[in-house]
């Protein structure tokens, strides 16, 4: 496809018509979002807080389109790889557990300035996280939580009756399963490293790696092989 | 004393598992957000604590980034980085760019 009458250089005077006009002196404005839905108050809220601090100078709009491409790069599946590769690799696990910032920054993954704690699974013992205060979640690892994640339900109950709470999202735990719930803070946040499931000897890391899922790096669900 | 968001322990409804992909103008909210901590203008718990002064109908009015503009919008008024009146007027900016973008579709001639 041709851009050419795209190409040229911006810095002429906007006389050209655009069907709407701009107040003179004034850049041409961002082309606000399209999307699905009204256009709601608090939108125009976020476009108007965005203006002003770009007119400041308190950020530029480069920085602002890293920063939008940098939260659409972190995926589970960052997480994913270091489960499976702490499957794989004893030592690694065990430099995992100690420091999961440090351990990400060995596969080329920066999970962000806040320290992250990795909580094992082990046969007999279940890991499942939280944070009742807020909404805090490795998200600089992750990306954003799930929304019932941040809800009042979760963030109520999975600290008093987290055996129901993991039921209603679909993880039946037995009772001998001991359950241990971590509640994160702004300056602490968990990742559950799940049990590496039975009849996956021998599975290469990518395989292994696509078992773990966003919800298994909270807890309220466990990696499961695909029955053939 | 309790105060509202510190909800642990308290009995709540069902967990339901509501998910839904951000949309743009929410990452644009997260993104605000992060420029601001990373330039040192406000921290995290500037964040929280603007988050929890919303008051106790804000969790259940308000949706979670719509709570997120409010309180950046509130630490920066707070803190003289925004004045209330260059906000009003950006706030009208920007609903008349919004209005004049979807106003321009309509406008291809018609033969």
């Amino acid at each position: 496809m041709s851009h050419d009458h795209h190409e040229h250089d911006h810095d002429h005077d906007h006389e050209h018509d655009h069907g709407h006009g701009h107040p003179p002196g004034e850049r041409h404005p961002f082309q606000p979002d399209l999307e699905d839905g009204p256009y709601t108050w608090h939108m125009a809220l976020a476009d108007a807080v965005e203006a002003l601090l770009l007119e400041k100078g308190i950020f530029r709009p480069e920085e602002m389109r890293r920063t939008l491409e940098d939260i659409d790069s972190k995926t589970p599946a960052n997480g994913a790889r270091l489960v499976a590769r702490a499957w794989v690799d004893p030592a690694f696990k065990a430099r995992l557990l100690a420091d999961v910032n440090a351990a990400a920054a060995e596969l080329g993954i920066d999970a962000g300035p806040i320290p992250i704690r990795a909580v094992e699974c082990r046969p007999g013992e279940h890991h499942v996280i939280v944070c009742t205060l807020c909404s805090c979640y490795p998200r600089l690892l992750l990306g954003a939580a799930p929304d019932w994640y941040k809800a009042r339900a979760y963030r109520s109950r999975v600290v008093r009756e987290p055996r129901a709470v993991l039921a209603e999202l679909g993880l039946e735990l037995s009772e001998e399963v001991a359950v241990v719930v971590h509640d994160s803070t702004a300056e602490l946040r968990f990742m559950v490293l799940p049990e590496r499931p039975a009849g996956t000897e021998g599975w290469d890391e990518a395989r292994l790696a696509a078992l773990v899922t966003r919800d298994c790096l909270i807890g309220v669900a466990r990696p499961e092989v695909p029955r053939a | 004393m309790r105060r509202h968001h510190d909800m642990g322990g308290l009995p709540a409804g069902p967990v339901e598992r509501t998910e839904h992909d951000h949309a743009p103008w929410e990452k644009k909210v997260d993104a605000i957000l992060r420029l601001l901590v990373a330039k040192k203008v406000m921290t995290l718990d500037e964040l929280r604590r603007g988050i929890e002064e919303l008051g106790p109908g804000a969790y259940d009015e308000l949706s979670y980034f719509e709570r997120w503009i409010r309180s950046i919008t509130n630490i920066l008024l707070e803190k003289g980085v925004l004045g209330v009146h260059e906000l009003g007027r950006a706030i009208e900016a920007a609903k008349a760019r919004r209005a004049a973008a979807e106003a321009c579709p309509k406008t291809v001639p018609t033969a």
